[in-house]
């Protein structure tokens, strides 16, 4: 489980040019955390986070977050320290804790809820449009930041198809 | 293993609380500095408690580090250190 954990995350990082923690102890834990995520919840949330075990609530922490571009951007790495840019990687030192990004109203709502929100037949997922870039999500809320130019919720809208 | 548990140590100069998950790389680095400095203390497992006592944890945690995150170590219910900073604990728990 953990060696197919290791290829999943080798193989994202590879494919996003980034780096897996270089701390080998972390990286060790970490991978295993991931390993006892997916086996409670059914799915690989961040190890360093508060998961509600509900996939809805907690899809913006399934590995690898919405957050890992922005803080890889900004600190090197991500949140837990899995992923990380080439200057972090050949200075582990550089491997220290990072401010949480993920705003914490969306913690405290995933918490809170009690069962997976109910999509009514026929009803089709919302469409949210970055006003800032164009990027499109289609999801339950807007993203929490924008993965391509880190705008952040509320730069969001609600995407109307009909134009007519 | 417990969720809430007393972890034994020779230092006991304060009381220290440590807010923890048990999958997260950088509260079992927190754990293994304070084994390694002898520290008594409060280790919660906060993904491992049951639901009554998460709501009651998340409450007292949130008091002191509201952006909910892990580690949260609390010094004498007053001095919160947020994240494994070992500097700073060690300057906390040794001074």
């Amino acid at each position: 489980m953990s060696e197919k954990m290791r290829e999943y995350v080798e193989k994202d990082a590879d494919e996003n040019s980034y780096y897996v923690c270089p701390d080998p102890d972390l990286y060790e834990d970490l991978l295993e955390g991931l390993v006892e995520n997916q086996e409670r919840y059914g799915y690989p949330s961040c190890p360093c986070r508060q998961a509600s075990g509900l996939k809805t609530y907690d899809a913006d922490i399934i590995c690898p977050c919405e957050y890992r571009d922005a803080d890889v951007d900004e600190f090197g790495m991500c949140y837990c320290g899995l992923f990380v840019s080439e200057e972090v990687s050949e200075e582990p030192d550089k491997l220290e804790p990072i401010p949480e990004r993920r705003p914490p109203e969306i913690l405290e709502a995933a918490m809170d809820a009690e069962e997976e929100p109910e999509l009514e037949e026929g009803e089709d997922i919302p469409v949210w449009r970055c006003k800032v870039c164009g990027y499109l999500a289609a999801r339950e809320g807007p993203p929490p930041i924008c993965p391509i130019c880190k705008a952040k919720a509320d730069r969001f809208e609600r995407f109307n198809f009909s134009t007519g | 293993m417990d969720a809430i548990k007393k972890v034994e140590g020779d230092k006991k100069d304060h009381e220290v609380k440590l807010f923890a998950l048990s999958t997260c790389g950088w509260c079992k680095k927190t754990k293994k500095l304070l084994a390694d400095m002898d520290v008594e203390y409060e280790c919660i497992d906060f993904d491992k408690l049951d639901s009554d006592e998460k709501k009651e944890m998340r409450e007292e945690l949130k008091e002191h580090n509201p952006s909910l995150s892990f580690p949260t170590i609390i010094v004498d219910d007053d001095c919160v250190i947020i994240g494994f900073k070992k500097d700073e604990i060690k300057e906390a728990l040794e001074g």
